[in-house]
């Protein structure tokens, strides 16, 4: 038993060529994932290995497809469908949020949709308005949708593993400037549940509570408040639904300082229902403000200055921490 | 997918005569009929259970469009897939869906077809390959497809039936779903049923050419064209068109109807004239049917009146059973948002 290095889009890679060596009803569909390999490489091989009626390379017709992987789920198919850009739900996501979403339920739990979407998401790439949304927010706000962005190949291995075995439609948010990032794998078979956050750092003075791309950035956060002193625990909830509360109420009660940290526009963002369960459930513990940093209630802009400054980044981070540990500074 | 980039010429649509075998097999004529009638009375006495406050939401009745409900879903085989549209009652009992259960769904209960979870509008029996009734117009194009990529993909020869409605045709969805199937050689049947209304436009107000046949052109995919009010030309259509679609990939039927009843339980009928609807009562798809069985000979009005009577008993007991069920408990609302 080992592990190995490998970038983020290689470890979405392997969990899916793992999980199609399996099972014959998992097939991979997307847009120029053939040849191409996707718009980010993350197929590549693939369709040498799997053949054009796994690897299937699909109209520009994103409800025709999207649509067709939820049809094939609930006749006995497993699909994962890659949506090029997640900014792109917007012309299919009826056959999300009212089709896929709603069907076991509806239907009275007769049938299953065992699928997964998965989706390049987030800024960074100058790639503006309209290829750069964190949409995170959007999918964990309908019922019936598990909604998963990890920030880590070796988490993104282990939780694609599981959203593939999942028996329902599973949302699953890659951000884009981690698919080069590299990390640990073990070379052995191994799965991640759903709704366990993992504790990417342990401290005892403050919690950051994150997920995706921000969790980089709070352990470097994490590093600068170290040397002077203070103890930084970063929460990474890694799935947003299903939440793992238990983890992030333990954190807090523990340290008595939150701060909620996410790349998605911070107003009526995900951060906002974890300060609302923390204010639910360990309002008595908490000593300070909880600070929450996020995107900026703004389009993504064009210009590199002007995107840095909408995004959350280190000093932000940074600032928000100083805030909310208040007196004990 | 790879497609076998085959050309299929497409020009006129196809129309289908009767073979005069169809007249023969007396089991099946009885049947039909006998479901029409089901149909019907599911639906006149579902309306009249929701003036008694005892249904409650809303509900789309297909009165007058028995003929494409029956003989389309009577085509198929029993493990052929359909899809319905919101207007599905009388496709959901042509494909085999329990008339009590329904009944009971229809009436909220727990016991119904869904659990009392989906309604009139969310009708599913996945045991019957009915897939669902959908809510949204349109957006069964794409499930369709995925439904038929399915069979493609285990090699199994079975088809996925996909109702539309002629509104349905404009939909974005539907239109992708056209070219999806096609460049994919999916056995999908996309069955348009042209009541020539959306709720209250008429299909000739939005769009250019209203013969909805020509959407098949630009994709290559054979149309065939019924009068929907006639269900052994329905039928015999749709077993030609079956056959075509396992084999060749999509095709496109549309059924020419009309929609007797009110677009839903609020209508009042401004759209049209009491002239147009007396004039389709007359071309009332069960008195057709009626007619001919008596003119051909093969049931006596005796016959007929039976299988009318029973049919109307069944849905009695249905609405027994339904109104015996119980309702859902409200501490299992709950229940099933996520599959284990
Ligand atoms: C996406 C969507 N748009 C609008 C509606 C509202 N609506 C319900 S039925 C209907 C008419 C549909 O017309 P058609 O497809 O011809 O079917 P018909 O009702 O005639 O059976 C409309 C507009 C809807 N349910 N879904
Ligand atoms: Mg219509």
């Amino acid at each position: 038993m080992g592990n190995v290095e490998i970038t983020y889009a290689e470890a979405i890679r392997d969990a899916m060529s793992e999980e199609m060596r399996k099972d014959d009803s998992v097939y991979l569909m997307g847009e120029d994932i053939g040849v191409y390999a996707g718009a980010f490489g993350v197929s590549r091989g693939m369709l040498e290995e799997f053949g054009p009626e796994r690897i299937i390379d699909t109209p520009i017709s994103e409800a025709a497809y999207i649509g067709t992987a939820v049809g094939s789920a609930v006749t006995g198919m497993r699909p994962i469908a890659e949506l090029q850009f997640s900014d792109f739900v917007s012309v299919c996501l009826d056959q999300i949020m009212n089709q896929a979403a709603k069907m076991h339920y509806m239907f009275g739990g007769k049938i299953n949709v065992p699928m997964v979407i998965r989706s390049a998401s987030g800024g960074g790439t100058g790639a503006a308005a309209q290829h750069s949304q964190s949409l995170e927010n959007l999918y964990a706000h309908i019922p019936g949708l598990k909604v998963v962005m990890p920030s880590t190949p070796y988490d993104a291995k282990g939780l694609l593993k599981t959203a593939i075995r999942d028996n329902n439609p599973v949302i699953f948010l890659e951000p884009k400037l981690l698919y080069r990032v590299k990390g640990l794998v073990p070379t052995e078979e191994y799965l991640i549940p759903f709704g366990e956050a993992d504790i990417k750092r342990k401290g005892e003075d403050i919690s950051i509570i994150t997920y995706g791309r921000t969790v980089q950035m709070s352990l470097e956060v994490a590093d600068y408040f170290a040397e002077i002193g203070y103890e930084v625990e970063v929460v990474d909830i890694r799935t947003l639904v299903p939440l793992d509360t238990d983890t992030i109420i333990e954190s807090v009660k523990k340290t008595h300082r939150a701060v909620v940290v996410h790349e998605g526009v911070e107003f009526g963002g995900f951060g906002g229902e974890i300060v609302g369960l923390i204010a639910d459930k360990a309002i008595m513990y908490i000593d300070g403000p909880i600070k929450r940093v996020g995107g900026m209630f703004c389009p993504i802009p064009f210009n590199p200055y002007l995107e840095a400054e909408v995004l959350p980044n280190v000093e932000r981070i940074k600032k928000a921490v100083w805030e909310a540990l208040g007196d004990l500074k | 997918m790879v497609n076998n980039n085959k050309t299929i010429k497409v020009s006129a649509p196809i129309t289908v005569g009767v073979p005069e075998e169809f007249w023969h097999n007396t089991e099946l004529l009885s049947k039909m009929l006998r479901y029409m009638y089901l149909v019907r009375y599911f639906e006149e006495k579902i309306f009249w259970l929701f003036a008694q406050g005892l249904v409650h939401g809303t509900m789309h009745l297909g009165i007058g469009e028995e003929a494409t409900s029956i003989g389309t879903t009577f085509a198929l085989n029993d493990d052929d897939y359909a899809y319905a549209t919101h207007r599905g009652h009388g496709q959901a009992i042509g494909k085999g869906c329990d008339l009590d259960l329904m009944m009971a769904e229809i009436l909220g209960r727990e016991e119904g077809l869904c659990n009392g979870r989906g309604g009139s509008m969310h009708i599913a029996d996945f045991s019957k390959g009915l897939l669902g009734a959908n809510g949204i117009v349109g957006a069964n194009g794409p499930l369709a497809c995925g439904a038929a990529f399915s069979c493609k993909a285990k090699g199994l020869d079975r088809v996925c039936a996909c109702f539309i409605g002629d509104g349905a045709n404009n939909e974005g969805a539907v239109l992708e779903s056209l070219n999806l199937a096609a460049a994919w050689d999916l056995p999908v049947m996309f069955v348009t049923i042209n009541n020539t209304y959306g709720m209250s436009t008429s299909i000739e107000k939005v769009t250019r050419n209203s013969d909805l046949t020509k959407r098949a052109i630009p994709f290559d995919m054979p149309c065939y064209e019924v009068d929907g009010n006639d269900i052994a030309a329905v039928y015999s259509t749709v077993k030609e068109a079956r056959a075509r679609a396992v084999k060749q990939g999509p095709v496109m039927i549309v059924e020419h109807t009309y929609r007797i009843s009110g677009h839903s339980k609020s209508d009042g009928n401004l759209y049209r004239s009491k002239e147009e609807i007396d004039h389709w009562k007359e071309k009332c798809p069960i008195k057709n049917f009626r007619r001919e069985l008596l003119q051909r000979n093969i049931f006596s009005e005796e016959e007929l009146d039976r299988i009318k009577n029973q049919a109307e008993k069944r849905i009695d007991k249905a609405i027994e059973f339904a109104k015996n069920c119980a309702q859902p408990k409200t501490e299992e609302v709950l229940k099933n948002v996520f599959a284990e």
